[in-house]
């Protein structure tokens, strides 16, 4: 199990753009415990990021490391689909 | 109220550049507003919106290429053979990408979102670069990356919003699944519908036909109907007006030779200047020589000539024409001839006009012969070719020369032509050429059927060829019925004391 390398793309301080981070923290902490590196990028603040990154639909959740590179769309309120984007086992009880 | 609510007819239009489509459009597409292109498969959608930026640039005006289905780089490389160095563009900040392709790697769909990253990557884009002019290309392929159609349309019609507020003129192309029928398969028709434009690609009579129409221009005008376009490397899109062009051609009563003296004489001193004169006669019965004689009366006179050929390659014209006297050679290095022989197969009829043209402006000829039309009837639908006789024809009647077109009738002795139906009416005189059978001989005949703004002889002649040429005789006296097809003697009573008066008075 390697170190995770996170980008989440969200447009604005939007209520999606929080939920999405809040999803997403919370993930992290009970399945990825220290073995993340976590970076919220405002569309609006930094376009040629997304630019760069050919963000279509935010949120969006970049995973660069491990490979494979993996994208993962929505405010990921469905946890089990984010664990498949990530390629985690769930050792943890998490309950959306 | 809505910006544009109370605004009368007549919007400002954006002219773009596309050769012919300003013509039909009456002006371009309607400024900062988006119009809707549909198309089939193979319709040449990408080429339209590519082709929009790509003049928009050569006059001045950034772009910004939205691309659903393409990468960039593909774009870059397809483009490059139609002539536009894309790359150079986005160096020079000329053109910006705004690459919504599909990815490659595996995505995901965790909850709710919507694609407000592409409407600001689409403005972030425009300010970049200063654009006026954008393009979304396809829109279809976002509907395949995307299955909430609800956030899509969202987006779309925001992205409409955004280009209206930034001074825009955007087209946004969309896939319709056939030809005629419904715009395009993905209701988008309902917030760009103001303005649509349907490109087609159709199949007739085992020949691929490209049309463009514009089916609606929300308050403002357009030509209505469909018109022909081409697509050419190193050029793009070639649209061809037809009966858009104006015929404001003057006229004038200034007399040309038409390289044989008797038939100057026939036709009342030879063709008017600014005139179509069409040849037509059965084959191998000297439409080939008349053209070639046209060829040589010009140069004598120190005129540009320029002979396009379809039925005999360099050499054959060359050999004809030494063994009527004339020296082609010899013209041509005096540069007051051209010649351009190709194969009616080689290209669409579209293709021939529009290297017809730039042919033609390239020379700049004072008379021109066509030999012959009616060649290029077989690589044609019957609809295509009556599409390219009228547009050669306003082409060349916009240039005010002389021109002399030959066809081909499919019987023998008489008969006439697809090209006749088609063209009679807007040539300006038609010289007929038979074979007339008299006494188990086979003769020639000339005949000036008509002759716009100008007396000329009603007599058939005969006529016979030989190394200095064509040699008009005498009119045929006792033959009836040559024009039918079916040559009759005939002495009707006392017709040899009339005909003995006549030769003696």
């Amino acid at each position: 199990m390697g170190h995770y390398t996170l980008k989440l793309y969200v447009t604005g301080n939007t209520a999606r753009a929080e939920r999405a981070i809040r999803n997403l923290r919370r993930i992290c902490e009970i399945e990825l415990q220290g073995r993340y590196e976590m970076r919220v990028i405002d569309v609006l603040e930094r376009p040629q990021l997304a630019e760069d990154d050919r963000i279509l639909a935010t949120p969006t959740l970049i995973k660069r490391l491990p490979p494979p590179l993996r994208r993962i769309i929505g405010d990921l309120s469905d946890v089990e689909e984010v664990l498949l984007g990530l390629d985690i086992q769930p050792l943890g009880e998490i309950s959306a | 109220m809505p910006d544009d609510g109370g605004r009368p007819v007549g919007l400002a239009k954006e002219p773009t550049g596309i050769p012919g489509l300003d013509t039909i459009t009456l002006g371009g597409l309607p400024k900062a507003r988006t119009t809707l292109v549909t198309g089939t498969a193979g319709s040449a959608k990408t080429v339209f919106a590519a082709q929009f930026l790509a003049e928009g640039i050569r006059r001045g005006v950034p772009g910004v290429f939205v691309s659903f289905e393409e990468t960039p780089e593909d774009i870059r490389n397809n483009m490059r053979g139609l002539g536009w160095e894309i790359d150079a563009w986005e160096d020079e900040g000329k053109w910006a990408f705004v690459d919504a392709s599909p990815r490659p790697e595996e995505t995901f769909i965790a909850g709710r979102y919507d694609l407000g990253a592409l409407l600001v990557r689409i403005e972030n884009a425009v300010e970049r670069v200063g654009a006026s002019r954008a393009a979304i290309d396809s829109i279809g392929a976002i509907f395949m990356q995307f299955s909430d159609t609800a956030v899509i349309r969202q987006v779309l019609l925001r992205i409409n919003v955004a280009f209206k507020r930034l001074g825009v003129t955007a087209i946004m192309t969309a896939e319709s699944v056939t030809d005629y029928g419904e715009v395009s398969r993905f209701g988008v028709e309902e917030f760009v519908a103001d303005n649509v434009i349907i490109l087609r690609n159709i199949l007739e009579d085992e020949k691929r036909r490209r049309t463009i129409e514009t089916l609606k221009f929300r308050g403002t005008s357009h030509q209505k109907g469909e018109y022909p376009f081409t697509v050419i490397p190193g050029e793009g899109i070639v649209v061809i007006p037809l009966s858009a062009m104006e015929l404001k051609q003057g006229s004038t009563n200034v007399r040309i030779p038409s390289g044989n003296e008797n038939l100057d004489e026939m036709c009342g001193g030879g063709f008017l200047r600014d005139s179509i004169v069409l040849v037509t006669g059965a084959t191998g019965c000297g439409k080939t020589l008349m053209a070639t004689e046209f060829m040589a009366g010009g140069a004598r006179e120190g005129e540009r000539c320029m002979l396009f050929a379809f039925e005999e390659s360099r050499e054959q014209l060359f050999r004809n024409a030494n063994g009527w006297g004339v020296e082609f050679g010899q013209m041509e290095r005096d540069g007051l001839l051209r010649i351009d022989c190709m194969y009616p197969e080689v290209a669409s009829l579209e293709d021939h006009l529009v290297r017809m043209r730039r042919a033609i402006e390239e020379f700049e000829p004072d008379r021109i012969a066509v030999d012959s039309l009616s060649a290029l009837e077989r690589v044609s639908t019957v609809k295509s070719y009556r599409e390219f006789v009228l547009g050669l024809t306003c082409s060349v009647k916009q240039l005010q020369v002389g021109a002399l077109f030959t066809a081909t009738t499919p019987s023998l002795l008489g008969g006439t032509s697809v090209t006749d139906a088609h063209i009679s009416t807007i040539t300006d005189a038609i010289i007929l050429l038979r074979y007339v059978e008299v006494l188990g001989e086979m003769r020639r005949g000339v005949a000036v059927l008509k002759m716009r703004g100008s007396m000329h002889e009603k007599e058939i002649r005969e006529f016979r060829i030989d190394a200095e040429g064509m040699h008009i005789g005498n009119a045929f006296r006792n033959v009836t019925g040559i024009l039918s097809g079916s040559p009759q003697q005939y002495v009707p009573y006392g017709d040899l004391k009339r005909a003995d008066r006549m030769f003696t008075g």
